[in-house]
Protein backbone atom coordinates (compact mmCIF):
# COMPACT_ATOMS: atom_id res chain seq x y z
CA UNK A 1 0.00 0.00 0.00
CA UNK A 2 1.09 3.43 -1.04
CA UNK A 3 0.83 5.67 1.42
CA UNK A 4 -0.22 9.69 -0.43
CA UNK A 5 2.16 12.57 -0.07
CA UNK A 6 0.29 15.67 0.01
CA UNK A 7 3.25 17.78 0.69
CA UNK A 8 5.40 16.32 -2.45
CA UNK A 9 4.88 19.28 -5.54
CA UNK A 10 3.55 18.78 -8.82
CA UNK A 11 5.68 16.67 -10.89
CA UNK A 12 7.87 18.45 -13.98
CA UNK A 13 8.42 17.27 -16.80
CA UNK A 14 12.18 16.77 -16.73
CA UNK A 15 14.75 16.78 -19.60
CA UNK A 16 18.04 15.73 -19.98
CA UNK A 17 19.12 14.91 -23.57
CA UNK A 18 16.28 17.05 -25.69
CA UNK A 19 15.04 14.94 -28.93
CA UNK A 20 14.30 17.15 -31.43
CA UNK A 21 11.09 15.70 -32.67
CA UNK A 22 9.58 14.16 -29.40
CA UNK A 23 10.52 16.68 -27.00
CA UNK A 24 10.75 20.24 -28.54
CA UNK A 25 7.12 20.99 -29.96
CA UNK A 26 6.67 21.08 -26.12
CA UNK A 27 10.04 22.75 -24.65
CA UNK A 28 9.09 25.95 -22.98
CA UNK A 29 11.81 28.18 -23.18
CA UNK A 30 11.99 30.88 -21.01
CA UNK A 31 12.42 34.67 -23.05
CA UNK A 32 16.69 34.40 -22.03
CA UNK A 33 16.34 31.12 -23.81
CA UNK A 34 14.69 32.68 -27.10
CA UNK A 35 17.25 35.29 -27.34
CA UNK A 36 20.18 32.85 -26.73
CA UNK A 37 18.79 30.35 -29.69
CA UNK A 38 17.84 32.99 -31.44
CA UNK A 39 21.67 34.85 -31.29
CA UNK A 40 22.90 31.31 -32.53
CA UNK A 41 19.98 31.07 -35.79
CA UNK A 42 20.59 35.00 -36.77
CA UNK A 43 24.24 34.60 -36.52
CA UNK A 44 24.10 31.68 -38.82
CA UNK A 45 21.62 32.93 -41.07
CA UNK A 46 23.96 35.78 -41.69
CA UNK A 47 27.30 33.72 -42.52
CA UNK A 48 24.98 31.83 -45.02
CA UNK A 49 23.71 35.25 -46.11
CA UNK A 50 27.52 36.55 -46.98
CA UNK A 51 27.58 36.54 -50.69
CA UNK A 52 24.17 38.22 -50.83
CA UNK A 53 25.98 41.33 -47.96
CA UNK A 54 28.79 41.35 -50.05
CA UNK A 55 26.95 41.45 -53.60
CA UNK A 56 25.10 44.37 -52.46
CA UNK A 57 28.13 46.15 -51.09
CA UNK A 58 29.63 45.67 -54.32
CA UNK A 59 26.59 46.90 -56.56
CA UNK A 60 25.89 49.85 -54.36
CA UNK A 61 29.24 51.00 -54.19
CA UNK A 62 31.14 50.28 -57.47
CA UNK A 63 29.69 52.95 -59.61
CA UNK A 64 26.70 54.35 -60.88
CA UNK A 65 26.05 51.83 -63.45
CA UNK A 66 26.15 49.17 -60.49
CA UNK A 67 24.22 50.99 -58.51
CA UNK A 68 21.65 51.55 -60.72
CA UNK A 69 21.50 47.76 -60.89
CA UNK A 70 21.52 47.52 -57.01
CA UNK A 71 18.20 50.11 -57.15
CA UNK A 72 16.53 47.92 -59.71
CA UNK A 73 17.20 45.09 -57.78
CA UNK A 74 14.83 46.08 -55.38
CA UNK A 75 12.36 47.71 -57.56
CA UNK A 76 11.99 45.33 -60.33
CA UNK A 77 13.48 42.22 -59.03
CA UNK A 78 16.52 40.50 -60.62
CA UNK A 79 16.47 37.35 -63.06
CA UNK A 80 14.21 35.09 -61.94
CA UNK A 81 13.59 36.73 -58.29
CA UNK A 82 10.98 39.30 -58.12
CA UNK A 83 11.30 42.52 -56.11
CA UNK A 84 9.48 41.07 -52.93
CA UNK A 85 12.03 38.15 -52.54
CA UNK A 86 14.89 40.20 -52.81
CA UNK A 87 13.44 42.91 -50.13
CA UNK A 88 11.89 39.82 -47.78
CA UNK A 89 16.01 38.56 -47.99
CA UNK A 90 16.52 41.79 -47.13
CA UNK A 91 14.06 42.11 -44.01
CA UNK A 92 15.79 38.80 -42.71
CA UNK A 93 19.26 40.82 -42.93
CA UNK A 94 17.94 43.47 -40.92
CA UNK A 95 16.07 41.09 -37.79
CA UNK A 96 19.18 39.18 -37.71
CA UNK A 97 21.52 42.38 -37.60
CA UNK A 98 19.38 43.82 -35.21
CA UNK A 99 18.84 40.79 -33.15
CA UNK A 100 22.75 39.94 -33.21
CA UNK A 101 23.55 43.54 -31.97
CA UNK A 102 20.91 44.08 -29.13
CA UNK A 103 21.48 40.39 -28.10
CA UNK A 104 25.84 40.90 -28.03
CA UNK A 105 25.44 44.37 -26.48
CA UNK A 106 23.51 42.32 -23.92
CA UNK A 107 26.02 40.09 -23.59
CA UNK A 108 28.54 42.93 -23.15
CA UNK A 109 26.84 44.87 -20.66
CA UNK A 110 26.52 41.47 -18.51
CA UNK A 111 30.38 40.90 -18.63
CA UNK A 112 31.05 44.93 -17.27
CA UNK A 113 28.12 44.70 -14.81
CA UNK A 114 28.41 41.52 -13.73
CA UNK A 115 24.93 41.37 -13.51
CA UNK A 116 23.69 38.23 -13.96
CA UNK A 117 20.79 37.77 -11.35
CA UNK A 118 17.72 35.91 -13.14
CA UNK A 119 15.24 39.15 -12.75
CA UNK A 120 17.81 41.53 -14.86
CA UNK A 121 18.18 37.98 -17.10
CA UNK A 122 14.35 38.14 -17.82
CA UNK A 123 13.98 41.68 -18.27
CA UNK A 124 16.40 42.02 -20.46
CA UNK A 125 16.01 39.44 -22.48
CA UNK A 126 12.58 41.38 -22.90
CA UNK A 127 13.46 44.36 -23.97
CA UNK A 128 16.17 42.83 -26.70
CA UNK A 129 13.32 40.79 -28.28
CA UNK A 130 10.86 43.84 -27.89
CA UNK A 131 13.92 46.06 -29.83
CA UNK A 132 14.51 43.97 -32.25
CA UNK A 133 11.43 43.10 -33.41
CA UNK A 134 10.03 46.73 -33.21
CA UNK A 135 12.94 48.21 -34.71
CA UNK A 136 12.45 45.22 -37.69
CA UNK A 137 8.69 46.18 -38.18
CA UNK A 138 9.50 50.10 -38.52
CA UNK A 139 12.58 48.80 -41.56
CA UNK A 140 10.26 46.76 -43.21
CA UNK A 141 7.37 48.75 -43.41
CA UNK A 142 10.04 51.57 -45.01
CA UNK A 143 11.28 48.59 -47.52
CA UNK A 144 8.32 47.58 -48.35
CA UNK A 145 7.07 51.08 -48.93
CA UNK A 146 4.65 51.62 -46.12
CA UNK A 147 5.38 55.21 -45.19
CA UNK B 1 34.97 10.84 -19.71
CA UNK B 2 37.38 9.85 -21.99
CA UNK B 3 41.05 12.38 -21.52
CA UNK B 4 40.64 14.99 -23.67
CA UNK B 5 43.46 17.34 -22.65
CA UNK B 6 47.26 17.53 -22.49
CA UNK B 7 48.36 15.03 -25.97
CA UNK B 8 45.05 13.90 -25.75
CA UNK B 9 43.00 17.42 -26.82
CA UNK B 10 40.64 16.92 -29.79
CA UNK B 11 42.31 18.61 -32.96
CA UNK B 12 38.83 20.30 -33.71
CA UNK B 13 37.97 21.65 -30.17
CA UNK B 14 38.27 25.26 -28.96
CA UNK B 15 41.43 26.51 -27.78
CA UNK B 16 40.28 26.13 -23.95
CA UNK B 17 41.10 29.70 -22.74
CA UNK B 18 40.04 32.88 -22.86
CA UNK B 19 41.49 34.28 -26.15
CA UNK B 20 38.66 33.31 -28.72
CA UNK B 21 35.91 34.54 -25.71
CA UNK B 22 37.89 37.78 -25.21
CA UNK B 23 38.18 38.49 -29.18
CA UNK B 24 34.98 37.78 -29.63
CA UNK B 25 34.02 40.87 -27.67
CA UNK B 26 36.48 43.13 -28.73
CA UNK B 27 35.40 42.38 -32.10
CA UNK B 28 32.04 42.52 -31.46
CA UNK B 29 33.14 45.83 -30.48
CA UNK B 30 34.90 47.19 -33.10
CA UNK B 31 31.93 46.00 -35.31
CA UNK B 32 29.25 47.97 -32.62
CA UNK B 33 31.35 51.46 -33.10
CA UNK B 34 31.83 50.25 -37.19
CA UNK B 35 27.66 50.54 -37.22
CA UNK B 36 27.54 53.60 -35.39
CA UNK B 37 29.96 55.50 -37.52
CA UNK B 38 28.22 54.21 -40.63
CA UNK B 39 24.91 54.98 -39.44
CA UNK B 40 25.75 58.72 -37.95
CA UNK B 41 26.92 59.35 -41.73
CA UNK B 42 23.63 58.45 -43.93
CA UNK B 43 21.83 60.30 -41.15
CA UNK B 44 23.64 63.15 -41.72
CA UNK B 45 23.17 63.11 -45.63
CA UNK B 46 20.12 65.46 -46.21
CA UNK B 47 17.83 64.28 -49.61
CA UNK B 48 17.70 61.12 -50.68
CA UNK B 49 20.73 59.05 -50.73
CA UNK B 50 22.01 58.73 -54.22
CA UNK B 51 25.22 56.61 -55.23
CA UNK B 52 27.11 59.70 -54.56
CA UNK B 53 26.84 60.21 -50.64
CA UNK B 54 26.68 56.80 -50.18
CA UNK B 55 29.78 55.26 -52.11
CA UNK B 56 31.61 58.80 -50.43
CA UNK B 57 31.08 57.38 -46.85
CA UNK B 58 33.88 55.35 -47.84
CA UNK B 59 36.51 57.88 -49.80
CA UNK B 60 38.35 59.00 -46.85
CA UNK B 61 41.53 56.68 -46.08
CA UNK B 62 40.57 57.08 -42.13
CA UNK B 63 37.25 55.09 -43.24
CA UNK B 64 39.01 52.89 -45.81
CA UNK B 65 41.06 51.34 -42.64
CA UNK B 66 38.65 51.25 -40.40
CA UNK B 67 36.60 49.27 -42.65
CA UNK B 68 39.59 47.33 -43.54
CA UNK B 69 39.63 46.47 -39.78
CA UNK B 70 36.06 45.73 -39.66
CA UNK B 71 36.18 43.04 -41.83
CA UNK B 72 39.18 41.27 -40.50
CA UNK B 73 37.26 41.55 -36.98
CA UNK B 74 34.30 40.14 -38.90
CA UNK B 75 36.16 37.37 -40.50
CA UNK B 76 37.64 35.95 -37.30
CA UNK B 77 33.97 36.76 -35.23
CA UNK B 78 32.27 34.56 -37.78
CA UNK B 79 35.21 31.72 -37.60
CA UNK B 80 34.89 32.06 -33.83
CA UNK B 81 30.65 31.98 -34.29
CA UNK B 82 30.79 28.80 -36.87
CA UNK B 83 33.31 26.66 -35.27
CA UNK B 84 31.19 26.92 -31.89
CA UNK B 85 28.13 25.77 -33.85
CA UNK B 86 29.80 23.02 -35.85
CA UNK B 87 31.39 21.68 -32.25
CA UNK B 88 28.06 21.79 -30.46
CA UNK B 89 26.02 20.05 -33.55
CA UNK B 90 28.36 18.35 -35.49
CA UNK B 91 30.13 15.14 -33.69
CA UNK B 92 31.67 12.93 -36.19
CA UNK B 93 35.23 14.57 -36.07
CA UNK B 94 36.03 13.85 -39.74
CA UNK B 95 33.04 15.91 -40.54
CA UNK B 96 33.76 18.61 -38.30
CA UNK B 97 37.38 19.34 -39.42
CA UNK B 98 36.06 19.07 -43.08
CA UNK B 99 33.36 22.02 -42.29
CA UNK B 100 35.81 23.91 -39.86
CA UNK B 101 38.23 23.95 -43.08
CA UNK B 102 35.12 24.95 -45.77
CA UNK B 103 34.67 27.93 -43.21
CA UNK B 104 37.90 29.11 -43.03
CA UNK B 105 37.74 28.81 -46.84
CA UNK B 106 34.84 31.02 -47.27
CA UNK B 107 35.68 33.61 -44.74
CA UNK B 108 38.95 34.22 -46.18
CA UNK B 109 37.39 34.08 -50.00
CA UNK B 110 34.54 36.60 -48.56
CA UNK B 111 37.43 38.80 -47.06
CA UNK B 112 39.26 39.68 -50.26
CA UNK B 113 35.98 39.85 -52.36
CA UNK B 114 34.82 42.55 -49.91
CA UNK B 115 38.77 43.74 -49.61
CA UNK B 116 38.68 44.66 -53.57
CA UNK B 117 35.23 46.08 -53.36
CA UNK B 118 36.43 48.56 -50.76
CA UNK B 119 39.36 50.03 -52.67
CA UNK B 120 37.27 49.92 -55.95
CA UNK B 121 35.71 53.11 -54.52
Amino acid sequence: MSTPHPALPRKRPEFRNIHAVRDLPSYRLPPAGWVSILHRISGALMFVLLPFIIWMFDTSISSEYSFARFSSAFNNGMGLVPAAGIKLVALALIWAYLHHLIAGLRHLYMDVQHAVSKEFGRSSALVTLGLSLGLTAILGAKLFGLY
Amino acid sequence: MSVNFGSKRIVVGAHYGLRDWLAQRVTATLMALFTAVVLLQVLLVRGPIGYAAWAGIFVPQWMKSLTFAVIVALTYHVWVGMRDIWMDYIKPLGLRLSLQVATIVWLVACAGWSIQVLWRV
